[in-house]
């Protein structure tokens, strides 16, 4: 009763304060259930692969975990000076993995850690976010030949999300290398790099325009600069987009770009022989049902590319074709890739005077030359 | 077709979801830090340093675990993982729910539960908010969640690490961070059923653990303190002679009788008088035989306690456990709420105090533990009734498995084996002796990952047969699955068995389900 007094009174009323700390939750039976599912389905997963676990104390030296999180190390549960060592809680579980394996001189290991981690988040500022809660990590360290662990991360996550069954997902990749490069061919100071790529990563959740004006208006880039930013970020791709941007003059002289885009490559090969390019996950979610681009890579052929799109049309086929006189090969491709039609009808001075149109695969690349007269029935056979 | 194709120009990895920024170079994610920035960290880094206690301008990290806590390794964890695997099959078997709670609690939530041991507690730095404590036990934990939740009826294990600031000098050895594996049953039941229904659990688990012999000691507080009172002990003397009565299992009776009479101002007498009772130890028998003795029998609690023993007893002649229970007057077991039946298990094999670590530590979760003892708990009735504001009470009883322990013991028996403890379940190694193989080599893990095999590869384009078989070794990996120019023109992989050599070749679409046939 004299600690309850000093901890702040209750005028002698037996007054019990119930409740779990802010920011914190009990599992209840149900709850525990569905996590244990959850788990079971992510660890034997990591089993598949290999994968051995640690775990590591709640709490590290407060020194250990100095220094690591910049911004974020107000976030940091200190633990009370009681006289012995300072204690903080974890504030994620890859500190403690390295950590752990610098203690222990590991130098190769594929290991999971599935864990709660601590951080003193702001309610007001970041609404309704624990204080309390799991980490899953699966890391691979060491010395290997290049992208291979970097693709089986990537398939881990493939399977993960296919057996989670919580629906259609997409894995965006990139490399710190290529976007340094990107930004210093863009005309980006390098003390400006790790700033414009915070900015840069806004993307998800605001317009250009906004990402623009914060680049321009707060970071003191230049509208041109601003611009070109912008002309990479809008691409999208998948093997391809690496194999074009290696073609790409300005890039593929920047060393960095031209190391994460030859590694990208690298990655995708093996991505591919690892199955994650099925259908499930390949159908993009597509704002269109366009079934085939009518392009051609010759000047002043609009008026051929019009009337082909006409008489699909009329054949009941969904086609496009670029309001553009004179437009480049390529971006009539990019327009396919970016809305996602998966094919192109090309026409070339050669193929009118054969009567065939060159029916080109976008995805694969494949193309083959098709009778004008046949051309709807392969269009349909294809886009079922 | 490239669907995993999404290459977004825009994908800063800064910061992805929850994943924090990290400085260190070899990691993979940066801290959204300009260089300037960077160096105002590194410059905070030092200054922290200097006020921690300086190293000369040298940097010296000092790569530890806090004292008193451990990593658990990979073979650990299998350790770890095989027991708790056999212990949670049975709280299942049982009919157990599972709950987990938050790893602190408010202060007040933790204070005045504990007694003397509450200067045990690590508390949180207030750093502006709720004043926070590490978690002691899983006990209080629960009566908060059951009051928060008004739940009057639950089954319910909870495993988990409590925390325990306790003192090196005295307890050599001790970890301050220490799993917790807690069984109990809270709610208004017919006598001694659920009380029986722990015991059982105790039993099996135990058995199934494969830990030898061993013994589960049974008393009840209300035998303790009826006892006590006729022996002539003062009331307000009964929880602290009970504190010195539990140190039997560790010291001699005549040390425990010089504290009573030196320390705690008992007369002789009276404390030959304990003596005699604390000596007894029986069965069903045994509590028959305290029935009849006329002073013990006229005393209230005496007499509920012993009718309940007799009863509980009956009940584990039902459950078939009696071969392994004793009804023992000196078990006495230190924590303040227990209100009836309390009980404790020991391994016959036992472990000289001065070698086992966490022996102290065992689920018990309070002083004086005996070496050995690898189980305790009891029924307590009064705790849920302090958090709720209507003092409803809840009666609760349950049972903490010394968790630490029993992983120290299997750790020793892995040890001592001539079997490997592995460390990762996988069936097969996919491998190559021929050079320029790695598409195929990938390609098939893939399918075999795909049709649900634990399947492994080397992240080397053209690795040596040894360093995959060496592998394979090392690691436990019982099949490798070896590719070669000739095997795929013949459409058939090599299946051999690592241990014994035998190769045997494999169509391709018979790889998966020989590889399942001989990994059972």
């Amino acid at each position: 009763m004299q600690l309850k007094a000093q901890l702040g009174g209750d005028e002698g009323k037996h007054v019990f304060v119930l409740k779990t700390a802010k920011g914190t939750r009990d599992y209840n039976p149900k709850q525990m259930a569905i996590r244990e599912k959850v788990f079971s389905i992510i660890i034997s997963c990591f089993k598949r692969h290999g994968a051995e676990t640690i775990d590591t104390p709640v709490f590290e030296l407060k020194e250990t975990l100095t220094g690591k999180y910049g911004e974020d190390s107000k976030l940091i549960y200190d633990l009370k000076d009681q006289g012995g060592e300072l204690l903080s809680l974890r504030y994620d579980l890859t500190v403690p993995f390295a950590r752990y394996l610098a203690l222990n001189k590991i130098t190769n290991i594929k290991r999971y850690h599935i864990a709660k981690v601590y951080r003193r988040d702001n309610p007001a500022m970041t609404r309704g976010r624990y204080r309390e809660f799991y980490q899953c990590d699966f890391d691979i360290a060491g010395q290997y030949d290049a992208m291979i662990p970097d693709a089986e991360c990537l398939k881990i996550v493939y399977e993960i999300l296919n057996e989670l069954d919580l629906g259609d997902f997409r894995i965006k990749v990139n490399d710190r290398r290529i976007l340094d490069g990107m930004f210093a061919v863009c005309g980006v100071p390098d003390e400006k790099f790790r700033t414009i790529c915070s900015t840069v990563d806004k993307l998800d959740k605001m317009a250009w325009e906004d990402v623009k004006k914060e680049m321009v208006n707060e970071k003191g880039l230049s509208e041109d600069v601003a611009d070109r930013i912008g002309e990479y970020v809008s691409m999208q791709g998948g093997q391809d987009l690496a194999e074009r941007l290696l073609q790409d003059p300005k890039l593929s002289q920047n060393k960095q770009a031209f190391a994460g885009l030859t590694d990208m490559k690298l990655l995708f090969s093996y991505l591919e022989l690892f199955q994650v390019t099925d259908k499930t996950s390949s159908e993009k979610v597509r704002t269109t049902e366009t079934q085939v681009l009518v392009a051609s890579a010759q000047k002043n052929l609009l008026e051929e590319r019009l009337k082909l799109t006409s008489q699909l049309w009329n054949a009941g086929i969904k086609a496009e074709v670029l309001y553009k006189k004179n437009p480049k090969l390529l971006s009539q491709l990019q327009h396919c890739e970016e809305t996602g039609i998966p094919l192109v009808a090309i026409l070339g001075e050669q193929e009118l005077k054969d009567g065939v149109v060159k029916l080109r695969n976008v995805a694969s690349r494949e193309e083959v030359d098709v009778p004008r007269a046949d051309l709807v029935d392969e269009i349909k056979k294809r886009t079922l | 077709m490239n669907a995993l194709g999404l290459v977004s120009m825009r994908l800063c990895a800064g910061l992805m979801g929850r994943r924090s920024a990290v400085n260190p170079p070899f990691l993979r994610f940066s801290s959204g830090m300009t260089s300037s920035q960077i160096d105002e960290e590194v410059a905070k880094l030092l200054q922290l340093k200097a006020q921690l206690g300086g190293d000369e301008g040298k940097h010296v990290f000092v790569l530890k675990t806090a004292k008193g806590t451990r990593d658990y390794n990979p073979k650990q964890m299998a350790i770890r993982e095989k027991v708790f695997s056999i212990i949670i099959s049975c709280f299942k078997r049982h009919g157990a729910e599972t709950i987990d709670t938050p790893v602190f609690e408010l202060k007040e939530t933790l204070t005045g539960k504990y007694g003397e041991d509450s200067k045990l507690i690590y508390d949180l730095k207030d750093q502006g908010g709720e004043l926070l404590s590490l978690r002691y036990d899983l006990t209080v934990p629960f009566a908060r969640y059951l009051a928060l939740n008004k739940i009057t009826n639950i089954k319910r294990y909870h495993i988990a690490k409590v925390y325990r600031r306790d003192n090196p000098a005295m307890t050599r050895g001790r970890y301050r961070e220490f799993y917790q594996c807690d069984f109990d049953i809270a709610g208004q039941y017919d006598a001694m059923i659920p009380d029986a229904e722990c015991l059982k659990i105790v039993y099996e688990i135990l058995n199934e653990l494969d830990l030898g012999d061993f013994r589960i000691k049974v008393n009840d507080r209300r035998i303790l303190d009826g006892m006590f009172a006729v022996c002539g002990v003062p009331d307000e003397k009964f929880r602290t002679i009970c504190s010195t009565v539990d140190k039997l299992d560790k010291m001699a009776w005549e040390d425990v009788k010089k504290e009573m009479v030196n320390e705690k101002g008992l007369s002789e007498d009276v404390a030959d008088r304990i003596g005699e009772y604390v000596s007894m130890q029986g069965g069903q028998d045994l509590a028959e035989r305290l029935l009849q003795d006329p002073k013990l029998s006229q005393n209230k609690q005496a007499f509920a306690g012993l009718t309940d023993m007799k009863l509980l007893f009956s009940y584990l002649e039902l459950f078939q456990v009696t071969d392994k229970v004793v009804f023992d007057l000196s078990l006495a077991r230190g924590l303040d709420y227990y209100t009836g039946v309390i009980y404790e298990a020991i391994l016959s094999q036992t472990i000289p105090a001065s070698v086992s670590t966490p022996a102290e530590q065992n689920g018990a979760d309070e002083a004086g533990v005996s070496v050995g003892s690898v189980a305790g708990g009891g029924r307590y009735d009064g705790l849920v009734g302090m958090f709720d504001p209507k003092g409803r009470k809840v009666p609760c009883v349950g049972v903490s498995i010394g968790i630490e322990r029993i992983f120290s013991i299997m750790e020793q028996k892995a040890e001592t084996s001539s079997e490997k403890v592995r460390t990762t379940e996988t069936q097969v190694l996919v491998a190559s002796a021929q050079k320029n193989l790695l598409e195929e080599r990938l390609k098939l893990t893939s399918q075999l990952w795909n049709a649900g095999i634990k399947a492994e590869v080397l992240y080397k384009k053209n690795p040596k047969l040894l360093s995959q078989l060496q592998h394979c070794e090392e690691t436990g990996i019982p099949l490798v699955a070896i590719l070669g120019e000739q095997e795929l023109k013949d459409g058939v992989v090599k299946l051999r068995n690592v241990a014994s050599r035998e190769e045997v070749d494999v169509p391709r679409a018979d790889l998966v389900d020989e590889i399942k046939k001989r990994t059972l």
